[in-house]
């Protein structure tokens, strides 16, 4: 069990999302950087879809019962227990009785932290992510509150032995630029969008060469970002159809916004361009006033991305399952 | 047809360019033909008016063979291939539900707003929105929140020109030539003439919808006692 001692600023519990149910309009939903929840969830033993949390710009304080292992990653939050730092991207040990306390995030937003065994809270429509606006999904459908107490499921047979012999915080630490880690270095990878062609040569040019500066309004539906105008060639209105994480479209206003997991599952504004899926966590990291900028690559060239990220987590997997034994 | 990528996580199969019953039969068709197919990576189909997307995994689609360097266009291969023989005719046979609703009042404050702009009464309004026959051509926006295609032309009137903060669930409206029904209290534009007491979107159960895509739709007017032993029953 885990007590909710100060609940932080939007802390809910995610998985990796909610999928099959978007011609139902469900959105999808999960953690902000899936792949942060998927090699946080390898570090304390868990399989990839076990329910973590996710907090912004402020974090938890929570107060762990039993004893237990956990992990985190996200922004600089300055976690730790008592005095003691608790570095990211280990495993840690938590005593039972100790309380980990988060701070306020510094350069990004955005933190995810794994317990071994999963937050067990039920399963909706096949998942445990949080949908705040159905109210349904995760803790009763909501942010936690402090009071909250939140149940933990069984460790894995590795996590218990590790557990045995762990000390406070690893030796060993996943490195980092395996991890979509703030601050964002170099431009987001991007490809053209499905209505590229609706925007002015000027509007294409200004996309991948402007600066973009993060505003105010940005959720897990999406990020709004500042910048010159996007004018399209003629003035056309689309049909509304299924969109896709890391959709960059541009309403008549001609601000970008870029899509989260939490995004709707029709849009109807034109897209001038799509985050490659390796770089979506990164966006979950943009602090207002921030700035990005944009590269592009093919399609083939996501993918290739994609997949020699895979090949790094699996080689995560493989060193830490030899290392207990 | 034509198939274009949206990202590195899905492709967009284009069935027509208007918003109309063919074409919206149509893709119903595709999204029957593609299941059926069952072709490996693809993991969900999302129907719109003149288009279905369809989301993909990129492990999944190389582990079956697709080559490192082309997994759009083995995928896109294969849907051509599986959208080769597409008939007209959806696979599931589509549902015909019939929705009670109390217009106007409390329940429809926009109903006068939508009969000024028809110039007819509001009670013609009434009788023209449940005497039409609609098809659901999406589902979205919010949970269970179904675009219907169908109502009558003269119906058609703008959206509000300043939304609605909090549109109570299964209230009905329309925004400009759509009429569709909000299934859960969520912010919105669209005139509002009636509320049904039936609940479009139940998380605890599957499929967790109402209605789905391509299904058959009447509205049939109740009376706010109706209403409410509906509600209450519920």
């Amino acid at each position: 069990m885990i007590s909710v001692v100060k609940p932080g600023l939007l802390t809910t519990v995610q998985d990796l999302g909610r999928f099959g149910y978007q011609k139902f309009g469900v959105v999808v939903g999960g953690a902000l950087d899936r792949f942060a929840a998927r090699v946080m969830n390898s570090l304390v033993g868990n399989d990839e879809e076990a329910a973590l949390l996710e907090f912004a710009q402020l974090g938890p304080e929570l107060r762990f019962e039993a004893d237990a292992l956990i992990a985190w990653t996200g922004a600089d939050f300055g976690a730790r227990i008592g005095g003691e730092l608790l570095s990211a991207d280990r495993a840690v040990r938590v005593r039972a009785g100790e309380t980990v306390a988060f701070g306020a995030a510094r350069v990004g937003v955005r933190g995810w932290l794994a317990v071994a065994g999963g937050i067990e809270v039920p399963l909706v429509l096949g998942s445990r992510t949080t949908y705040r606006r159905g109210g349904f999904g995760g803790f009763e459908g909501r942010p936690l509150r402090a009071g909250d107490g939140l149940r933990c499921g069984d460790a894995s047979e590795w996590a218990r032995r590790y557990l045995g012999k762990a000390p406070r915080i690893s030796t060993w630490s996943v490195r980092p630029p395996t991890l979509g880690k703030p601050p964002l270095a170099g431009a987001v990878r991007a490809m053209r969008g499905p209505e590229w062609d609706w925007f002015a040569v000027e509007a294409q040019r200004l996309f991948f060469a402007n600066e973009w500066t993060a505003t105010k309004d940005a959720d897990r539906m999406g990020v709004r970002l500042a910048g010159p105008e996007l004018p399209q060639r003629a003035s056309r209105e689309m049909v509304s159809e299924g969109v896709a994480d890391g959709v960059v479209q541009v309403p008549a206003g001609g601000a970008p916004i870029v899509l989260l997991p939490s995004r709707q599952t029709v849009g109807g504004y034109p897209r001038i361009a799509v985050v490659a899926t390796v770089d979506l966590g990164r966006l979950a990291q943009l602090a207002p006033g921030r700035t990005v900028r944009f590269e592009e690559i093919s399609v083939a060239e996501a993918h290739g991305l994609y997949l020699a990220r895979e090949r790094d987590l699996n080689r995560v997997r493989t060193g830490l399952a030899r290392l207990a034994l | 047809m034509r198939i274009t990528p949206v990202g590195d996580s899905a492709l967009r199969i284009e069935l027509g360019e208007r918003i109309d019953e063919a074409t919206s039969q149509r893709v119903h068709a595709a999204c029957a033909a593609l299941d059926a197919a069952a072709i490996p990576g693809l993991t969900e189909l999302v129907p719109a008016y003149t288009t279905v997307t369809a989301h993909y995994d990129v492990p999944a689609a190389v582990a079956a063979g697709a080559p490192v360097d082309d997994i759009a266009g083995w995928l896109s291969a294969r849907a051509e291939l599986a959208l080769g023989k597409l008939s007209g005719k959806s696979a599931r046979k589509a549902a015909n539900v019939e929705i009670p609703v109390c217009f106007g009042g409390e329940f429809g404050p926009d109903l006068a707003r939508v009969a000024a702009h028809a110039k007819l009464s509001p009670e013609e309004v009434v009788k023209r929105h449940a005497a039409a026959h609609y098809t659901v051509a999406l589902v979205g926006f919010s949970p269970g929140f179904p675009y219907l295609i169908g109502l009558p032309p003269v119906l058609a009137t703008p959206r509000l020109a300043q939304p609605r903060a909090q549109v109570p669930a299964g209230s009905v409206g329309i925004a400009g030539g759509q009429t569709g029904v909000y299934p859960l209290a969520t912010p919105g534009g669209w005139n509002l003439i009636g509320r049904t007491p039936l609940r479009l979107f139940r998380p605890e159960q599957n499929p967790p919808v109402l209605l789905q895509p391509g299904d058959r739709v009447r509205f049939r007017a109740i009376t706010r006692e109706e209403f409410a032993r509906q509600e209450a029953a519920r």
